[in-house]
């Protein structure tokens, strides 16, 4: 520890700390415009000028180590002086267009010129100009703001690890740019926008949209993927104008993916606002609530119980979802399934289906084995810690997939999941490697568990981790990494079929022959639901009108997950109150209160009639769902079966190489414009860019 | 001069080094630990530019990147920072003039001046005969010399009006003159000659001696550091 003195204050700093973090510490504001806390040091802005005594002119608080004794002053004519002359210079070349700068309001060039500027200039000469770059869909660009403090370079570079952006030229001349004005190719570039100090880099499709003074603020949990990100709501009226990041160090520290912050867009787009009942032309035509129900009621009162089956979708909060699985019991069905994708999570004990070690165990873990899991695309911001870990330590990580860039290096074992039987109770290097790791971690992605031998894999998986250390006593790296918001909690809740109910592929077998008779599909789009028979009926719940919606014999208007006060469950298993931040649109409701409405018609009564009912009702039945943001010690239990692994290549979940892109995975998403240009700038132009 | 007008906008399709540029690139290489190769970027760079008619194109950019395992847009950044490295084509007789205060208070103005008249450039220009680029620079570091202007390699100093009239009428003959002060005088001394130590060294005759017997002189400097020591 060092101790020094800040204004008179003695204040104690860790070993390493800046002058600037022992400022802070004696809680001494100190303005700043390069320095960013989760960015290396540059330097170059000049603005956290502070005294030293003994020193002959002002520090930069940023670069200066603290040391023992050292004597700080912050609040002395000297140093005003100095940030006024800095001030003075950042603001020569910086133009006078605040009134239409989208940053107005929210500038930290505007906050610290009027805390710490002189109220006049003295600058009469031109000022320089320089031309905008294309920076791709998301990041608009007016570099003649820009003030060069590179915290866009530093992090594109250290954090997102895609080394596009540089500043070219020197002095006047000095321009930020991506090399060629390429689009900025990272799944985490919309967080340049929020580094920027200035008005240079801001957020595209909200351009000249909002005022930052006219957005209520809504502190919520995102939803777009299983990382559940910290994240800021803004709203104008009942629309959704953007997503910011909060900071929450245990999961997304302060960055969001891009499909996080931009598929917004998508929550105006194809929206199902009211009822709709298929009519005898095979036609969707517009009802109200009561026909709806009542064409319900006549299918549900004619079929026999185990003939009646759900599925939840991936997005569906912990209430929709418990509504549902209490609504089938009461309607005498095991027919339920919270696992579109086929996967054979589940039904044996907690610690086998989440990220056990949490999201911080990535901080102390000294190998990693990544099996069937594409974390760039699948969790963006998780894959930026692991780079940080590579990047800082050289942690090693291996991988059992197909080759695709992480942005650090992989130890490629091939793509061929048999693999694992070799290891599991036999020999091998990995074997050997994680055995000696202190804190090894196995990472499993979805892409490994929707097989036709997942139960094998898993099981192997499981024993490995037990021979290997990667579960000791005080360390559990067995880890799986989910691409559902609402997955985990599905299986905490234990959303999957009773004994002698039907998984989501065996309901849509049945469904398919036309043995099913009532399919209900809660936000259930990215199963395969083509050729489901005329004899089944489909109730499709839910916000969009996507592929559920398409063959759907009856459409119930829901909410999309921030329209609602929710619950969700992160990979960690970390349980998230999310926030309503707008109403579903007409006479869309929120999913768990239709679900209610429609048990009193059905003579299935659910047992609460309140938001707040449900909850106690669900937190009884799985009390997980009463601790919010911490995460449960969870014992581990093997988990998976034995057998086969047959040598077919894993394949992602999500990301480069799949069906499905990054951009694209939910109903919002696929309705989403934005989404949609970014297929464009990265993935189709990469492709083109590959094949010539 | 915004970035983007700074490089050309018709690139060659490719770009290799030559045969002897890659035996230069591995002796430049075993000057650096493997993992540090990226301190190369400055000598790859200049090897470029001396192969490719004074300038680089994006093409060798790139090359550089992949041969020194760096991202492109940081071989760039260096490209860029330095006025040395030229990203579009100039002439065959690069001239950068100097007009940081020094030479500007010594008349580089009129160096200046001579060039618009003589050849209608102004920095970062190219003359009608394909022959000259003129690019105004910082400090140069021959001060004492000003005001001056670099020629490709050498340094010419001691110029005016007329002076640089002259010299780029030898040049544009192809006519490349010696290197150095054109007023004649050797490396800073006093312009009427020397004001102290005259009577022990004669600069003229020591001038011709050293360019005809370069060996001797070296020779007695090994004296005389021996007998220093």
């Amino acid at each position: 520890m060092i101790t020094l003195t800040v204004d008179g204050v003695e204040v104690e700093v860790e070993d390493g700390a800046t002058v600037l973090q022992a400022c802070e510490a004696a809680g001494k504001e100190v303005p700043r415009f390069c320095y960013h806390e989760r960015l290396s040091i540059a330097g170059n802005c000049r603005m956290c000028l502070v005294e030293m005594e003994r020193a002959p002119k002002p520090i930069a608080s940023c670069a200066m180590p603290a040391g023992n004794g050292m004597v700080i002053k912050t609040d002395t004519p000297v140093v005003k002086k100095a940030r006024e002359g800095v001030m003075e210079f950042m603001l020569i070349n910086h133009p006078l267009d605040c009134p239409i700068c989208d940053q107005g309001g929210e500038c930290d060039l505007q906050d610290q010129a009027m805390g710490y500027g002189t109220a006049e200039s003295r600058y009469l000469e031109p000022k320089r100009a320089v031309e905008n770059k294309n920076m791709g869909p998301l990041i608009s660009t007016i570099m003649t703001r820009c003030i060069h403090c590179t915290r866009c370079v530093r992090f594109s570079t250290e954090v997102a690890g895609v080394n596009d952006m540089g500043a070219i030229g020197r002095g006047e001349s000095m321009e930020i740019t991506t090399y060629l004005e390429k689009a900025l190719g990272s799944e985490l570039s919309g967080n340049v926008v929020d580094l920027c100090p200035v008005g240079a880099l801001t957020n595209r499709p909200y351009a000249f949209n909002a005022r930052s003074w006219e957005l209520s603020h809504t502190e919520s949990f995102d939803a777009m993927d299983a990382v559940g990100s910290a994240i800021r709501i803004d709203t104008r009226g009942n629309e959704v104008m953007r997503v910011l990041p909060r900071v929450n160090d245990d999961v997304n520290e302060e960055w969001i993916s891009d499909k996080t912050r931009h598929a917004i867009d998508g929550l105006k787009r194809q929206r199902i606002d009211r009822p709709y009942l298929r009519q005898r032309n095979g036609r969707l035509a517009e009802c109200s609530w009561e026909d709806a129900f009542k064409a319900i009621q006549t299918k549900i009162k004619k079929a026999k119980p185990d003939a009646i089956g759900a599925i939840m979708g991936d997005q569906c909060d912990a209430e929709s979802m418990f509504a549902l699985k209490s609504l089938m019991e009461n309607l005498g069905s095991a027919n339920i399934d919270c696992r579109q994708d086929g996967s054979v999570l589940g039904g044996q004990g907690r610690g086998g289906y989440i990220f056990n070690s949490g999201f911080n165990g990535l901080e102390e873990t000294d190998y990693v084995l990544l099996v069937g899991s594409n974390p760039r695309h699948e969790a963006a911001v998780i894959n930026a810690r692991l780079r940080r870990r590579w990047l800082n330590d050289g942690l090693e990580v291996a991988r059992i997939g197909a080759e695709v860039d992480l942005t650090y290096p992989v130890k490629e074992l091939g793509d061929d999941p048999s693999l694992l039987m070799a290891m599991d109770g036999g020999k091998s290097p990995i074997l050997s490697k994680l055995k000696k790791a202190k804190k090894p971690m196995i990472i499993i992605g979805q892409g490994a568990l929707n097989r036709a031998d997942s139960s094998a894999i898993l099981g192997a998986l499981s024993r490995i981790a037990k021979d290997a250390g990667v579960v000791t006593a005080t360390w559990n790296g067995f880890n799986v990494l989910h691409t559902a918001a609402g997955r985990v909690a599905g299986l905490d809740m234990g959303a999957i079929p009773a004994r002698g109910g039907k998984d989501t592929a065996a309901m849509l077998k049945a469904a398919k022959s036309g043995d099913m008779d009532v399919l209900y599909l809660l936000a259930a789009d990215e199963c395969d639901l083509a050729g489901i028979s005329d004899k089944t009926f489909v109730i499709y719940q839910g916000s969009h009108g996507d592929a559920g919606a398409r063959i759907a014999d009856v459409v119930l208007p829901g909410a999309a997950w921030c329209e609602k006060d929710a619950i969700f469950v992160n990979s960690e298993g970390r349980v998230q109150y999310a926030s309503r931040a707008t109403f579903p649109p007409g006479d869309a409701r929120e999913d768990w209160s239709i679900i209610r409405a429609l048990s009193a018609v059905l003579d299935a009564t659910l047992g609460f009639d309140d938001h707040s009912q449900l909850r106690s009702a669900l937190i009884n039945a799985a009390p997980v769902f009463g601790i919010a943001d911490e995460l449960t010690e969870t014992a581990f239990k093997a988990v998976g079966g034995k057998g086969q692994i047959k040598s077919t290549a894993l394949q992602y979940a999500m990301g480069e190489g799949t069906a499905t892109s990054f951009y694209m995975t939910c109903p919002i998403s696929r309705s989403s414009v934005t989404m949609a240009e970014c297929i464009e700038a990265f993935e189709q132009n990469g492709l083109k860019g590959a094949a010539e | 001069m915004s970035i983007n007008s700074r490089i050309a906008e018709d690139q060659p399709q490719s770009f290799a080094f030559n045969a002897e540029s890659k035996k230069q690139i591995k002796a430049i290489l075993a000057k650096y630990p493997k993992d540090r190769k990226a301190s190369a970027v400055i000598p790859l760079l200049d090897l470029a530019q001396r192969q490719h008619d004074n300038w680089i194109p994006m093409k060798a950019i790139e090359l550089i990147a992949e041969t020194l395992d760096m991202a492109e847009i940081r071989v760039l950044e260096v490209a860029t920072f330095y006025t040395m490295f030229n990203l579009r084509p100039v002439g065959k007789y690069f001239i950068q003039a100097c007009g940081t205060t020094p030479c500007w208070l010594r008349g580089s103005d009129d160096v200046m001046r001579c060039i618009h008249d003589k050849l209608g450039i102004k920095s970062g220009g190219t003359s009608a005969c394909g022959k000259f680029s003129l690019l105004e620079v910082e400090c140069l570091g021959a001060c004492v010399n000003a005001p001056m202007v670099q020629i490709n390699d050498d340094y010419y100093e001691d110029l005016d009006y007329d002076s640089t009239s002259e010299l780029i009428d030898r040049l544009a003959q192809d006519d490349v003159p010696p290197a150095g002060s054109v007023k004649g005088r050797q490396g800073s001394q006093p312009e009427p000659g020397p004001t102290s130590l005259g009577d022990v060294i004669d600069f003229k005759k020591a001038k011709s001696k050293t360019s005809t017997s370069k060996t001797s002189s070296k020779k007695s400097a090994g004296k005389t550091r021996q007998g220093g020591a």
